[in-house]
Formats: C-alpha cells, sequence, structure tokens
C-alpha cells in the first residue's frame, strides 16, 4: 500500500498528490510515467511523474478527472492508500545536446510538461514555454512555469487568460521570426500535438512528442499501447511503454493513435457515470 | 496382460454446452475411487520411463503406488520433493508429450493417467491437510528471484527448502506471472495460484509485487543490496504481430492483452472496470496454448462465433490436445491451413467522425497447402495463389508467440542476448554476468509452463553449487 502524503487541487478536475514510494522517488527521471490501482480489484492507470522527492521518498502525480478510476483517485485523501504504485516507466526524456529549447504543454498536459522544462532550466538551457488551456478557470502551474522558463507563452481558447488562440500560434510567429530551437517538446492532446508537430514542419526543427496510450501492463507485455510509426517509407509498430513515451512528432501516425484511444469511448463514458453515481449517493 | 484396464479413467468435466458459457474450472477431478481405480493400472515399472519424460523429474511410480494404498499425503510429499507447484503441472502440463508419452502401458493400451492423479494428490492435500509446511532454518545467503512465474516460482520454492533467504520481485500487483496473467481461470483456477504462493511465503520467500527489475531496481542494485546471487525469470515479453495491413485497427488484440485483460483484470466479470470486447464474432490467429486460451475465452465472454485460423494442419497444431478436444466441443470452429494477409476496417467517407470509424470489419485470409519439410521438420505451409477470402469478424486476436522482454537486457551491462533478444545461459542456467542466472521464457521465448519450472529448478541446484563454491 502507497500512502498519499499530500493532496491539492489545482483546478475544479485538476488534483494533485504525493505518494509515498521510495523506490520510484529515487528512480524516476522527467518523461517517465507510473501505473496505479486506486484499490484492490481496480483498474490500472498510467500517469506521467510530475516530480520527485528522492529525500522523502515522494512522488508527485497530478491528473484530470476523467472517468471512473480517476474519479475514485480524487475520492481518497491525504493519509489513505493507493492499492498499487508501480514505476518508473518508459525511457525519460531525452536531454543530452539540447541548450534551446521550446516546452509545449496543453491542458493537464501542462503537468507532465512542467518538470521536462524544470529538468532542462536546471541543466542551464534556454527554456521556452507555452502552455495552453481552454479558459482561465483551468489554468495550472503558471507559476511553477514562470520559475524554470526563460520566456512564457499562457494561451486560452477564448482569450479570457493570458493571450487568445492555442499554443500554435506563439510558437508559428517564433519560427516565422527565424528564431531557432535544438528541439521542441509537446505534451498534450493528440491533435495539439500533432498541430504543433505541422507547425514546426516547414523549419525542420526536430519534435519529441509524449504519448498517451491507453495501456494495461506498462512494461512491454500486453502490446495494447502500440502506435506507428512511419520510418523511410515503412510503417513500423513501437510500444509506449517501453519505447516511448517520447517519440518523434514527426514518425508518428496521430490520426491512429487518436482513433485507437477511442476504443473504449462507450464503455468508458458508462463506467464514469456510474462511478459519479456512487459518489452521489454516498453523499446523499 | 488380463486383468488390465486398457482406458484412462475419463476426466470428469463441466458438460461443453454448459461451460462455453461460463468461466467456471472445466476438468473436475477424480474421486478417490477413480484415483485408486487409475493408480492400479501403474504397472510400477522398474527402468521408470515416464520419470525421464518429466522436466522436473517427479518419482512418478513411487507417488502412484502411495495412491494405490490409498496414503494421499504420502503421494503428495513424494511429488512435493521434485516440484514446488503440483496442483498447477496436474491441470496445465502437455502429459501426452512427456510423462505420459513413455508409459510403457501406453504401447498397447493407454497410458495410466499421470497427471490426472497429480492433480488428484495435490488437490486432496490442498483440502485435507492445514498444517503449514515447516520453514527451513536460514544458511545466511541471500537470494533474489526476478518474477513470480513458473520458473521463478520453482527456483524460489527449491532455494528457500534449502535454508536461503529468497526475495521475489514481481512486476504486476499479483504474483503468478502467466498463471495468473495468461492462462485463464477455467483451466487453472487463481485460488490454486494463490494457494501455491502462499506455501512458498508459509516456506520463508518473500514476494515484492510492484517492483519492475530493470526499472525499480536494476540487477546490479540487487548485488548491492547484498543478494549474492539473481534468477532472472522474467518471462515472455512483446507480443508479436504479422505486420500485415489493418493490425492497429480497434478490435485487433494481442492474445497477451485480450487475456490479460480477462485473467488479470477481471474484465470476463458481469461488471468489470477493465474493458474487453465482447460477443460478436471474433478470429484467433496461431495454434498454441495460448491461441485456444484466448479462442475459449472469447467463447466465454459471449462470442456469437469464433475461429482458430492457422496456417499449417491439425497434426502440426502445437497446443495441448486436450485444450484443441474441449475447444472443438465447445464450438470453435478450426479454420486451418488459412493465414491472414489484412485486416479489414470500417471507414466512414463522408463523416470522419462516425463512431463506427477504425473497428475492425473483417479479416482477408488466403488458403495454404503444404509442401516440402523446412528447418524444423515440420511442412512448409505455402499459399494457394489466389485463394484469398474474407472471414466476417469484429475482433482479431493475434496469438503467434512473444519476444523477450527488453527491460532487464537494457540496464544490465554484459548481460548477453541472442538475436531474438532471449538471454543466452550455459547449461547450468547460468548468464554471461557472474551470480546471475535465467530461465523460462525469459530464455527460450515462449514455452511451457512445466518447461520453465524446469529451468527454474536447475538454477536453484545450480546457485546453491555457486553459493556453496565461495
Amino acid at each position: 500500500m502507497y500512502k498519499i502524503v499530500s493532496k491539492k487541487p489545482l483546478n475544479a478536475t485538476v488534483t494533485q498528490m504525493e505518494i509515498e514510494a521510495p523506490l520510484v522517488a529515487h528512480k524516476a527521471r522527467p518523461g517517465q510515467f507510473i501505473i496505479l490501482r486506486v484499490d484492490e480489484d481496480g483498474e490500472r492507470i498510467p500517469l506521467t511523474v510530475a516530480g520527485t522527492d528522492p529525500e522523502r521518498g515522494t512522488v508527485k502525480i497530478i491528473f484530470q478527472i476523467v472517468g471512473a478510476t480517476t474519479e475514485k483517485l480524487n475520492h481518497k485523501e491525504e493519509g489513505e492508500y493507493l492499492q498499487d504504485f508501480a514505476g518508473p516507466l518508459g525511457v525519460a526524456t531525452e536531454t543530452e545536446g539540447i541548450r534551446k529549447v521550446c516546452i509545449i504543454g496543453g491542458g493537464v498536459g501542462c503537468a507532465i510538461a512542467m518538470p521536462v522544462a524544470q529538468e532542462f532550466h536546471r541543466l542551464g538551457a534556454e527554456v521556452t514555454s507555452i502552455i495552453g488551456f481552454r479558459n482561465r478557470d483551468i489554468v495550472i502551474l503558471e507559476k511553477e512555469f514562470t520559475e524554470c522558463s526563460d520566456r512564457l507563452y499562457v494561451m486560452t481558447d477564448d482569450g479570457s487568460y493570458g493571450r487568445e488562440g492555442n499554443v500554435t500560434v506563439p510558437l508559428k510567429e517564433m519560427l516565422e521570426k527565424g528564431e531557432k530551437f535544438d528541439r521542441i517538446i509537446t505534451i498534450g492532446p493528440l491533435i495539439m500535438m500533432k498541430f504543433v508537430t505541422l507547425t514546426a514542419k516547414p523549419y525542420q526543427i526536430p519534435v519529441t512528442v509524449s504519448m498517451n496510450p491507453i495501456m494495461i501492463d506498462g512494461t512491454g507485455m500486453c502490446g495494447g499501447c502500440r502506435l506507428t510509426l512511419n520510418q523511410d517509407g515503412k510503417r513500423v509498430t513501437k510500444f509506449a511503454c517501453v519505447d516511448g513515451p517520447d517519440f518523434n512528432g514527426y514518425e508518428v501516425d496521430f490520426d491512429e493513435a487518436m482513433s485507437r484511444n477511442r476504443m473504449y469511448a462507450d464503455f468508458e463514458r458508462h463506467a464514469y457515470e456510474e462511478a459519479c453515481n456512487l459518489f452521489k449517493k454516498e453523499v446523499a | 496382460m488380463a486383468g488390465i484396464i486398457p482406458k484412462k479413467n475419463p476426466m470428469p468435466s463441466q458438460e461443453a454446452e454448459v461451460r462455453a458459457h461460463n468461466f467456471n474450472e472445466v476438468a473436475l477431478g477424480y474421486s478417490e475411487e477413480t484415483a485408486l481405480n487409475e493408480a492400479s493400472r501403474c504397472l510400477n515399472c522398474k527402468n521408470q520411463p515416464c520419470v525421464s519424460g518429466c522436466p522436473v523429474n517427479i518419482h512418478i511410480p513411487e507417488f502412484i503406488a502411495k495412491v494405490k494404498e490409498g496414503k494421499f499425503e504420502e503421494a503428495y510429499q513424494i511429488i512435493n520433493g521434485t516440484s514446488s507447484l503440483p496442483a498447477v503441472c496436474g491441470r496445465v502440463c502437455p502429459q501426452e508429450s512427456q510423462c505420459e508419452s513413455k508409459c510403457t502401458l501406453g504401447i498397447r493400451f493407454e497410458p495410466v493417467g499421470i497427471g490426472r492423479l497429480e492433480r488428484f494428490v495435490a488437490d486432496w492435500h490442498n483440502a485435507n491437510t492445514k498444517t503449514a509446511p515447516e520453514k527451513p532454518e536460514s544458511n545466511g545467503h541471500k537470494v533474489a528471484v526476478v518474477g513470480s512465474g513458473p520458473s521463478g516460482l520453482t527456483c524460489a520454492g527449491d532455494l528457500a527448502k534449502k535454508g536461503y533467504e529468497v526475495t521475489i520481485y514481481e512486476a504486476l500487483h499479483t504474483a503468478g506471472g502467466v498463471l495468473v496473467y495468461g492462462i485463464p481461470e477455467f483451466r487453472l483456477p487463481k485460488a490454486i495460484v494463490a494457494k501455491e504462493v502462499e506455501t512458498l511465503k508459509e516456506l520463508g520467500v518473500n514476494v515484492e509485487t510492484n517492483v519492475i527489475i530493470g526499472k525499480t531496481l536494476t540487477i546490479d542494485e540487487l548485488f548491492e543490496m547484498g543478494y549474492e546471487a539473481v534468477f532472472v525469470g522474467s518471462g515472455a515479453g512483446l507480443p508479436r504481430f504479422m505486420n500485415i495491413p489493418g493490425e492497429a485497427y480497434k478490435g485487433v488484440y494481442s492474445a497477451n492483452e485480450f487475456l490479460t485483460r480477462s485473467n488479470l483484470m477481471k474484465a470476463y466479470r458481469e461488471d468489470p472496470v477493465t474493458p474487453i470486447m465482447k460477443g460478436g464474432r471474433v478470429a484467433v490467429v496461431g495454434g498454441g496454448n495460448v491461441a485456444m486460451d484466448a479462442a475459449r475465452t472469447a467463447l466465454r465472454l459471449g462470442a456469437e462465433k469464433v475461429y482458430i485460423v492457422y496456417r499449417r494442419s491439425m497434426e502440426e497444431l502445437p497446443a495441448r490436445k486436450e485444450e484443441v478436444e474441449h475447444a472443438q466441443e465447445e464450438g470453435v470452429d478450426f479454420r486451418l491451413l488459412n493465414n491472414p494477409v489484412e485486416i479489414l476496417g470500417y471507414n466512414n467517407p463522408d463523416d470522419p467522425r462516425d463512431p463506427k470509424n477504425g473497428f475492425v470489419t473483417g479479416m482477408k485470409c488466403i488458403r495454404m497447402e503444404l509442401g516440402e519439410p523446412d528447418a524444423s521438420g515440420r511442412r512448409r505451409p505455402v499459399e494457394v495463389a489466389g485463394s484469398e477470402f474474407v472471414l466476417d469478424v469484429d475482433t482479431v486476436i493475434m496469438a503467434i508467440g512473444t519476444s523477450p522482454n527488453p527491460l532487464i537486457k537494457n540496464t544490465t551491462k554484459g548481460l548477453e542476448v541472442n538475436s531474438h533478444g532471449g538471454i543466452i545461459v550455459n547449461e547450468d542456467g547460468l548468464t554471461s554476468r557472474e551470480g546471475v542466472f535465467a530461465g523460462g521464457d525469459a530464455v527460450t521465448g515462449a514455452a511451457t509452463v512445466i518447461s520453465a519450472m524446469g529451468a527454474g529448478k536447475l538454477a536453484a541446484k545450480s546457485i546453491d553449487e555457486y553459493l556453496n563454491r565461495n
């Protein structure tokens, strides 16, 4: 069992927790993920590591309530325990040789982008961050990004905070002005990562995308997280859990990945409603 | 040979039409009376040919002799002397190609039902013996075992019996490896696996779940932590696909994923938390035990039609005979000498948001015929030109094998692997790294439970010798 040592809501649907898991805390690097189960017989879900404190032996996770399991997770309080917490999994984000980087996060993806930005800052790289949200109510981690970024653009779809527009707007402006980056790293909805990649393409700047497919074991056993890369005209199957989650944005078949992520949409919607009803009953 | 009963006592089983719709165990096990009768068929041969057919060399005639006398606990102790998992082996071993294939009785009649007797004895022990096994005195040596599948459990059990302080590290949340995530409940009830793991714990084995060796801890760190030897039984890894068009469509599973969802994550239950595609028309590609397990699981999940698609003929089908028979009885349709060439999916050109987009609609196959024998000695299947046809299915399960998990090889310097990624070991189970032993699917690629147990057993013996030499 793994103790929840702190819990803090970041906005109405996004929560941050610190979990006591010393072995994971000692090993995890930015870009890696963990798999957790909330309770006995619970679903296994992957969540990216949002930070670690090796001295306290804690791992920070940030999650959005999107379904039954995250709903249940959000009902756990400080001092309570999670059934399982395993990791770190996946390959850490590549940092070597990157001196000037543009980090682009979208929505809850910013929680994953943050430790990556912090790591580059710590390594002395020049960090430009662009973080995007639907509206002002769900803006998260602005302070953290300010601290680790040389430049920060906060974007909202409706212009209710920061600048109006999506994350590709400032990226395009910078690239058009001739700004060069060693690498663009983008983490968020698949559709956003696809368009970041398309925006960067004419300027031939390497783009790393962080994939978040459906997973079960997360250790390279089930193959559910497979995705297709287009490499030198060949279609190559890769497994996000052991080969990723970071991939070359120019190679990823985003449309296929988006389709695969919707495989259980009906089931998930139903399970989420059930879970919500259950908690409503408990309250009533 | 007057007085010889020519046929094995049949295994009492759930009726095919009933069991095809539930996840309860298919085979129900011998009664005491049937066991006594079956044991009486054993000729108790002096040269014991059956023992040579057993990868862990169970003293078969001796345990059967005890069954004959009605001394079931003594029979259990004889099996337990060489096998750590009798209740498991009695259920999943391919006896017909191992011990029973060497049975003298089998030359003229049906061989003794050794597997069925083994299962009877183990189940009798589990039901009637409540005393915990005695925990041996520690010899002060610490050994780490990576993975809690059949090879790891066997290795840990054998070492614990010799007094080693053994810790098993398991990546998943439940111990048992393939016995838990792979083999379905109706063939191997999970309570039996849990009981075997419990027995190991009583022997003093420590089981740490949620630790992925190669990620959470490395092999080198295990040595730093004071372990003097490590056994790697990390099992099969990444599933293989055919690399034909359409394998990314929704509804295409690896057998590992399909079975893990159903077995480990309990997707077969009424109101599961982990989803799985239920019902519809299902094609399972492959002919091994895993293919049979996937096909029969799909049936029980409510599929209206389940095909096995295999490119060779019934004779080459590698699955355990009993599983093939069970699958046929339950209504699985064997489409032999067929090979998939493409998986077809739904794409509505007028509506990219059509929820049906990207789901499987069929599988295009080509007929095969057997040509000249290949390197494996089996006749090579060759395509019959122009014989393509479409099988109308909405789920496709690829059960064509796995390649070893890369996590340990990627993080262990000096650990040599072969071109398939399997860890290279010598005849003692020793790898290219001092003090690191390996066995099971991590070495051989997908094989059987009993061969993995044999490898775990060999490694335990080698580790014991290695640590006593120093």
